[in-house]
């Protein structure tokens, strides 16, 4: 056994090298942020896919999330998309009026809408209301120690929480996007059509013309890509919250920051793979 | 049937913080084992790496041929089933109720039938005191009814080793006395290896067999009861004596010059109070991990202090344990003599003075039936 105080003249002596305490602290810092938290957050996801195939899996656990997600998602992003095809269809309909290629204005709306505006917008709103419900509820089980009693009782948290809720909002990501590129579409064909002065059949044969099937497709990957790491990531959070109460809120924050700057990092990946390796429609 | 659990060089830190070092120690099969520490030594720390939720940086715990934290995640999800544990604030799953809180792990890993499953819920919610709390939420419920229902949910699946952290902490001191009574009970009724963590030296010095004391990032003592009891180790006699004087501190460890201070202060630790006797079952049967009272000390050449093992009637246990034993021996589960009366208060601290103990009453008393609900 040591002898007493030793702890005492421990603490003094840390008081004295304050200095390079702070260096210490801010190396550990950086590393923990750059290497430990990705290394972390990506042995988690190699995890949550290893548990997808573990039997059984947890329908009721998917569907009752499902559901929640669809609760807090689809009015939102209805009352989102709908100004979002107006405002795109006021902002690119006055300026291709003046080029005299009013007739166009369908097209713009698949670019905008169906390519690149619905998949964003589904995984915003997916990001924002449902992942962040989702690390507040597995935050708090967290600091419950509900998580830690689930492993105990010999059941993995990732297999009974995480995958269900990871592809809950995958799943209703996929759903989210088509509603969100029918309801912009429908958004932008009234404002074109009434307030605008465009026709009908210009509106519907421009759409035709650069439209293609693939361009629906690589929408619903990127939605089905974008549910799947807001899942991730809010459950990554969710499970690594400490602190109390104050920590889960600080999870919660994290949760949204991180999922988005993914969300806009992994579009222009899969935009970028998406020209490379589909060929596009003339006019 | 409990089984051991053997841990070997234990070392755990947290980032530069070392928690604990080179823990070693042995809680046998089927006894009743209490870590013990000042604040923030990491004996719930300790209890999460035992049961493998945290990963110790170096170390072996044996839990029979299988080392725990190298055990594969499938292995280790087996191995835990093993386990019974029962976190500080219950851990109930707030989305459930009590009942399907207990029903839970006999529905993840039993294929019993619903109605076995509520024969099998509503006993455990009896043995606890819960009955009539089946339908309520964890938010609805108090604090101990929490502690409660977790240990009933812990108790579903027979576990061979219970672990209890703090089962004591924000319970007044007779729910604290049937808490004790409780786990005395359920380990002479599953003989499981049981290891508790806490703070209340009176639960410390009556319920188990063995103690242990973490301090200073150390384990500075684990051994039987009366080993501890009866030690003159500086840190050891402060805390289970709740004294001031000595090695800890109000914040952790006191430095050289307050102990300097102490010392020229003459500050006495004073004389050990007497040991007291151990709590029995409710009824009054010998559990199979339970040790003679003096028997440690009688093996190593300890004299106890004065007054040990003598209870509030002035039975002295240390001459009373034979006839007890060859008296119980015969006696089915359920209908046993009276046990010894509770020990659910601190035995009284030695007095100058108090010499030797009183002389032990007539054995053995009249039979009678103990009361329903524990003894205390």
């Amino acid at each position: 056994m040591s002898s007493p105080g030793i702890g005492a003249n421990q603490r003094e002596g840390t008081r004295r090298n304050g200095a390079s305490d702070v260096f210490r602290k801010v190396g550990d810092g950086a590393v923990n942020v750059a290497v430990k938290e990705p290394g972390r957050f990506f042995a988690l996801c190699l995890d949550t896919v290893r548990a997808m195939f573990v039997w059984p899996f947890q329908w009721r656990e998917f569907i009752q999330q499902s559901w929640f997600i669809v609760s807090v998602t689809v009015i939102p992003t209805m009352l989102v998309a709908i100004p979002f095809g107006g405002i795109l269809s006021l902002q690119v309909g006055g300026l291709i009026r003046q080029l005299g290629a009013q007739s166009f204005t369908g097209a713009t709306a698949v670019v905008a809408i169906v390519r690149e505006a619905s998949p964003l917008v589904t995984s915003l709103l997916v990001a924002g209301a449902a992942g962040s419900a989702i690390c507040a509820d597995i935050g708090s089980r967290k600091i419950r120690e509900e998580i830690d009693a689930l492993e105990v009782l010999g059941i993995n948290p990732l297999h009974r929480l995480v995958v269900p809720r990871m592809l809950a909002c995958a799943f209703v990501a996929l759903f989210l996007n088509g509603l969100v590129s029918v309801v912009g579409l429908v958004g932008g064909y009234t404002f074109n059509v009434l307030l605008q002065d465009g026709t009908p059949g210009a509106y519907l044969a421009s759409f035709n013309a650069i439209a293609q099937l693939p361009d629906l497709v690589q929408a619903e990957i990127k939605a089905f890509v974008f549910g799947i790491t807001a899942g991730l990531v809010a459950a990554y959070k969710g499970l690594n919250a400490k602190g109390g109460p104050k920590g889960v809120g600080d999870a919660v924050n994290q949760t949204v920051v991180i999922t988005f700057m993914l969300l806009f990092l992994e579009n222009f990946l899969i935009t970028t793979l998406y020209f490379q390796f589909v060929p596009q429609k003339g006019m | 049937m409990g089984v051991e659990i053997r841990v070997e060089g234990l070392t755990k830190s947290f980032g530069r913080q070392t928690i604990w070092q080179d823990v070693s120690l042995t809680l046998p099969a089927g006894e009743i084992n209490v870590l013990l520490g000042p604040s923030g030594t990491g004996k719930s720390v300790f209890l999460k790496s035992l049961v493998g939720l945290l990963k110790p940086d170096r170390g072996h715990i044996w839990i029979g041929d299988r080392d725990l934290p190298r055990l594969p995640e499938a292995q280790l999800y087996e191995t835990r089933k093993l386990f019974g544990v029962l976190f500080q604030d219950g851990a109930l799953f707030g989305s459930m109720n009590i009942y399907d809180n207990i029903a839970f792990p006999l529905r993840e890993h039993t294929r019993k039938t619903e109605a076995e499953i509520r024969r099998i819920v509503l006993e455990k919610m009896d043995m606890v005191g819960l009955l009539g709390a089946e339908h309520k939420l964890p938010g609805e419920i108090s604090g101990g009814m929490k502690k409660r229902a977790g240990l009933a949910r812990a108790l579903v699946l027979e576990p061979e080793i219970l672990l209890v952290d703090e089962p004591d902490s924000g319970l007044d001191p007779v729910r604290t006395a049937y808490l004790n009574q409780l786990i005395v009970d359920l380990n002479a009724q599953i003989n499981a290896t049981f290891l508790i963590v806490t703070h209340d030296i009176n639960t410390a010095r009556t319920v188990p067999d063995n103690i242990g004391l973490l301090f200073r990032r150390e384990l500075v003592m684990f051994g039987p009861r009366e080993m501890l009891l009866s030690s003159e180790e500086p840190v050891v006699r402060q805390f289970l004596n709740a004294r001031r004087v000595g090695p800890i501190g109000m914040s952790e460890e006191k430095d050289v010059s307050e102990l300097e201070a102490e010392a020229r202060m003459g500050h006495d630790p004073g004389k050990l109070p007497p040991i007291p006797p151990q709590l029995m079952p409710s009824d009054g049967r010998v559990r199979a991990g339970q040790h003679a009272p003096g028997a440690w000390c009688a093996a190593n050449g300890v004299t106890p202090p004065p007054g040990s093992f003598i209870d509030d009637q002035g039975r002295n246990w240390v001459e009373e344990w034979p006839r007890y034993v060859a008296a119980m021996s015969g006696v089915p589960a359920g209908q046993g003599a009276p046990p010894p009366p509770p020990q659910g208060r601190p035995a009284p601290p030695a007095q100058p003075g108090t010499g030797a103990p009183p002389p032990p009453s007539a054995w053995p008393p009249p039979p009678t039936s103990p009361p329903p609900g524990g003894r205390h």
